[in-house]
């Protein structure tokens, strides 16, 4: 018997007979929570907000209170609210759905959120692969529109705000908070800088600016709902809410699985949740985040000390699915996105797949993030071509080391990460694919092998 | 440059909404790829003009963005995943068989015109994979097996 998930965001997701128009939303409750919000204090909202733990969904998991709170309310001048729907971290696949099947939602999320820091205007950044999804959104908001749920004086309540949705054209690069910010102010989306540009102080059009994912924004809605108090026994304390894991790779029933965070291990999830492994196969790898997450291996054990002080001592599948749980075991809970890989997986390919993404999305702004990406993709491809050496595990280790930390904002680091992460956990199999390519030129054969994964 | 009037209806009503005239380059951007097929030299000059911008504001994002395009497409675009989750679908197999299927190497034009096949990274739909888009359509499950058969459809004009 699987274990049972508890919907909040994706209630109403796959519902038959829900549709995305605003009449099924307001049949099943919808905007009640925005009649509320717009009746109470802005402050208190963010207060709220605050108390509920929210952390941000997108990745970085910042607690979305605190982020609020930094907010510049004295400069004086217009504060703007972004929606990032960039959904771009590989493996990810939470926020299409919200935005096709379920998108007053957002839109209520989001009209909470604005009118609890007074957003003069809103903004959706959707990837520019979104064509359906746009179209949607674009629709939804003119029904709220006509409904007086966005626009001028929403409900009679004096505030006003309306929402403007913003195309990306397949830059992953602007799901960056502030290559994001660059990206709507029509330029390249370069990342800038922090400090002085933390987007709450100097963001969109160097004004105070909120960019939150479409997931966080939903939780708003609920926030209000429940109260901060009421969200936050969702959880776990310092991890409350939900979150919606996105379970793709070799398991039986990839999908998106919610579920209160904490609720399920990560061998729940792949084991009882997702059917398990294909047939007669089993566990290699786990990358729990979204690509640029730190990989786990199916094999190692898990010690050391929770933020409470508790010891843990987990194999893979014991890791309680949290943002300080994988955080404790070298990972990061990131997007949500949970790749899982089985024994046929080849670890080089694996990662020169995944070399060749982040080489391919470097803006290009930092030298080393420039040079070196796509110098670590060299290495890994000529790796599979048959020209491995047995030196490249620690070459590529070198790379991606002086490239993490030195670049202006987090990219290096998530292209770094999965290079550092698979050295350290499958170096073997590196240092193993250049004995074999060299062996089989001894005898000579040609030295690579039919590729699968690039 | 011939734009449609409905291409000229959506530019005019969505620049003022934007509270810098710069914000709406790039939607100018996919507006006018979305009228033309492409962005040619003409079409970015007619962008940067109607933007008081210069030629290189929009050059710089049609070399920035992946998606904005210098050059027409084939009849028919379609755009495989290949990001890992795709990739351990089967994506790059799938691809291989759509190859063959059109008689056109990924990343080009087939010589009939009536393809362009590219690789493309994460479509956000990895629980579905592999994922390719035809145009604007996204369709989902295209494993190596399937594919022979999703590309006779193409052909055919069923997709």
């Amino acid at each position: 018997m699987a274990i049972q998930e508890q919907r909040l965001i994706f209630k109403h997701i796959d519902e038959p007979g829900y549709t995305n128009d605003i009449d099924c939303y307001i049949k099943h409750g919808g905007y009640e929570q925005l009649k509320k919000a717009v009746t109470m204090k802005p402050e208190d909202i963010c207060a709220e907000v605050l108390e509920s733990g929210v952390r941000g969904r997108g990745g970085a998991g910042f607690p979305a209170g605190m982020k609020w709170k930094f907010l510049d309310r004295k400069s004086g001048k217009p504060i703007y609210l972004v929606c990032n729907c960039d959904e771009s971290e590989p493996g990810t696949f939470k926020d299409r759905e919200i935005v096709h099947q379920d998108p007053h939602q957002l839109i209520e999320g989001m009209m909470c959120s604005a009118f609890a820091i007074q957003a003069k205007l809103a903004f959706i950044y959707i990837r520019g692969e979104f064509f359906q999804g746009y179209k949607i959104l674009e629709r939804a908001i003119e029904e709220a529109r006509e409904k007086n749920l966005l626009g001028d004086n929403i409900l009679g309540s004096g505030y006003s705000c309306d929402i403007i949705v913003h195309r990306g054209a397949g830059a992953y690069i602007c799901g960056e908070e502030t290559g994001l910010i660059e990206s709507i102010e029509g330029n390249r989306a370069n990342p800038r800088i922090k400090p002085p540009y933390f987007p709450a102080a100097l963001g969109l059009y160097q004004c105070p600016t909120i960019v939150n994912n479409v997931e966080t924004l939903c939780d708003v809605k609920h926030i209000i709902e429940l109260g901060g108090k009421g969200f936050a026994q969702i959880g776990t304390p310092g991890n409350t809410g939900t979150r919606i894991w996105c379970v793709s790779g070799h398991v039986e029933k990839p999908g998106y699985y919610e579920f209160p965070c904490s609720a399920v291990t990560l061998g729940q999830l792949i084991y009882d949740v997702c059917g398990g492994l294909k047939p007669g196969r089993k566990l290699k790898a786990v990358i729990p985040g979204g690509s640029s997450a730190k990989i786990l291996r199916a094999d190692e054990r898990f010690t050391g000390k929770l933020k409470d002080g508790t010891e843990f001592d987990w194999g893979i599948e014991d890791i309680p699915m949290d943002f300080d749980s994988l955080m404790a075991v070298g990972s990061m809970s990131g997007s949500g996105g949970v790749i899982v890989m089985d024994d046929s997986t080849d670890m080089v390919e694996a990662l020169a797949n995944i070399n060749y993404f982040y080489a391919h999305e470097s803006c290009g702004q930092c030298t080393p993030c420039r040079e070196g990406v796509p110098w670590m993709r060299k290495v890994t491809q000529r790796m599979v071509d048959g020209e491995a050496r047995e030196e490249d595990a620690d070459l590529l280790k070198n790379i991606a080391d002086q490239i993490a930390g030195r670049t202006i904002c987090a990219f290096g680091e998530a292209a770094s990460w999965p290079v550092q992460s698979f050295i350290a956990k499958f170096k073997d199999e590196f240092v193993q694919k250049a004995r074999e390519q060299a062996a089989r030129r001894k005898e000579g054969k040609a030295a690579a092998t039919k590729t699968t994964l690039i | 440059m011939n734009l449609k009037p409905e291409t000229i209806e959506k530019i005019d009503k969505l620049v003022p909404r934007y509270p810098t005239v710069k914000s709406a380059a790039l939607p100018l951007c996919h507006l006018v790829q979305e009228d033309q097929g492409y962005l040619s030299n003409e079409a970015m000059e007619w962008i940067a003009n109607r933007l008081d911008l210069q030629p290189i504001n929009i050059l710089e994002l049609v070399t920035f963005y992946p998606m904005l395009r210098t050059e027409p497409t084939g009849k028919h675009h379609v755009r495989v995943c290949r990001t890992l989750p795709c990739a351990l679908a089967g994506a790059y197999q799938t691809c291989k068989k759509l190859e063959e299927a059109f008689n056109c190497k990924v990343g080009h034009t087939s010589e009939d015109g009536s393809v362009t096949l590219e690789f493309v990274e994460c479509h956000a739909d990895c629980g579905k994979a592999p994922v390719v888009m035809v145009g604007e359509d996204e369709y989902t499950n295209i494993s190596p097996d399937k594919a022979s058969e999703f590309a006779e459809k193409i052909k055919n004009g069923e997709i």
